[in-house]
């Protein structure tokens, strides 16, 4: 439902603003151009898009997202300690992890889920310190290669859409960094 | 010579090569994925077209620059260009909403712009932090997520900063 009221909201204030500063005949353009940007971006990415998926299945087969798995089983030890004594958790928190740096995001959150689900027994309805952890290592993005951003800049025209990669890179470490340390800080002065 | 340009044939090649070694219908596999590849688009296309047309709406109207302007005291004591605004206040809300900012950016100002590769590295970067929150709580039945969403959007907010910062450094604009 979030998304309703988002959506409502910007065709209101659209609407409201544009009567205020006179621009509504622009804004009745816009709403129909904007749509027909949107379908002219889908079919301008959807080759780079596909070709993507398919180079990640590729990779998935190969084993390469079984490789990343056992490289991070040390960090998620370390990371998430009482989660990883139970074996079956720890499989399904690697896989969730590789299939994230992948960019396979349909595979990746059953997998998380699944983790969730075994770190919550026993939780009563309350996140542990763990489970918070795990959520926010999720809600940053640990991507190897970014490619459905790097689909719609091509769909934009850019000269070398994956030049971006080493500053995606930075960025997403930096970010999963500052996410694991506010967790830290914040699990030492929360007060339920 | 720029040897840029074999990152992505070379990565194509050396997918293929090491699935041929490891006995993997390389052919297969690839056709596969890019039928994936086509359901994950017609599953945006909608969203894309409704959330589109607002940003659109948004920026004939003048408010998106009135918003922009309004918050470019915030954005540039943080090293953030003022014009990804929207960007970043719909990322953690929505992800087919930020792919439609960054994309309307993106065609405003240019892919290979600074603003442009700004807006390309924090969609790279960062993910929509709400719906995992939801997504993942609600699967596993937790009703008080606790400090998960300050963190979360630390983490965002950290993620918009060295977006920016990253560009700067990293790809001299």
């Amino acid at each position: 439902m979030a998304m309703a009221w988002v959506w409502t909201a910007m065709v209101g204030i659209s609407v409201v603003y544009g009567t205020a500063a006179g621009e509504m005949e622009d804004v009745a353009a816009a709403a129909l151009s904007g749509a027909a940007a949107a379908v002219d971006l889908c079919l301008g990415m959807a080759g780079a898009v596909c070709l993507w998926m398919g180079v990640m299945e590729l990779l998935e087969r190969c084993g390469l997202a079984r490789g990343l798995g056992r490289l991070f089983r040390p960090v998620l030890r370390r990371l998430l300690p009482r989660a990883s004594r139970d074996e079956e958790t720890l499989a399904a928190l690697s896989a969730n992890v590789s299939a994230n740096m992948l960019g396979l995001g349909n595979a990746a959150t059953p997998l998380g889920i699944r983790a969730a689900r075994r770190m919550a027994y026993g939780c009563e309805g309350v996140a542990s310190d763990e489970l918070c952890r795990l959520v926010v290592l999720n809600t940053a993005s640990i991507q190897l290669l970014p490619t459905t951003v790097a689909s719609v800049r091509a769909a934009c025209g850019s000269a070398a859409p994956f030049d971006i990669l080493p500053a995606v890179w930075l960025a997403s470490v930096l970010s999963v960094a500052a996410g694991l340390l506010a967790a830290r800080c914040l699990q030492a002065v929360w007060r339920d | 010579m720029d040897f840029s340009v074999y990152v992505v044939p070379g990565l194509l090649l050396a997918a293929a090569v090491a699935a041929l070694y490891r006995k993997v219908d390389v052919y297969a596999a690839l056709t596969a994925g890019a039928g994936q590849g086509l359901s994950v688009i017609t599953r945006i296309l909608p969203s894309l077209v409704a959330l589109l047309s607002a940003v659109y709406m948004l920026r004939a109207s003048g408010a998106l620059e009135a918003l922009t302007a309004l918050l470019s005291p915030v954005m540039e004591a943080l090293g953030i260009p003022p014009e990804v605004t929207a960007l970043l206040l719909i990322r953690p809300v929505s992800g087919s909403g930020a792919l439609a900012a960054g994309s309307d950016i993106m065609a405003q100002y240019g892919p290979d712009s600074y603003i442009g590769r700004v807006a390309a590295v924090m969609l790279g970067s960062t993910e929509t932090t709400f719906y995992t929150v939801a997504v993942y709580f609600g699967a596993a039945g937790i009703r008080r997520t606790r400090y998960t969403i300050p963190a979360a959007l630390t983490a965002d907010l950290a993620g918009f900063v060295f977006s920016a910062l990253a560009v700067r450094l990293l790809m001299g604009v």
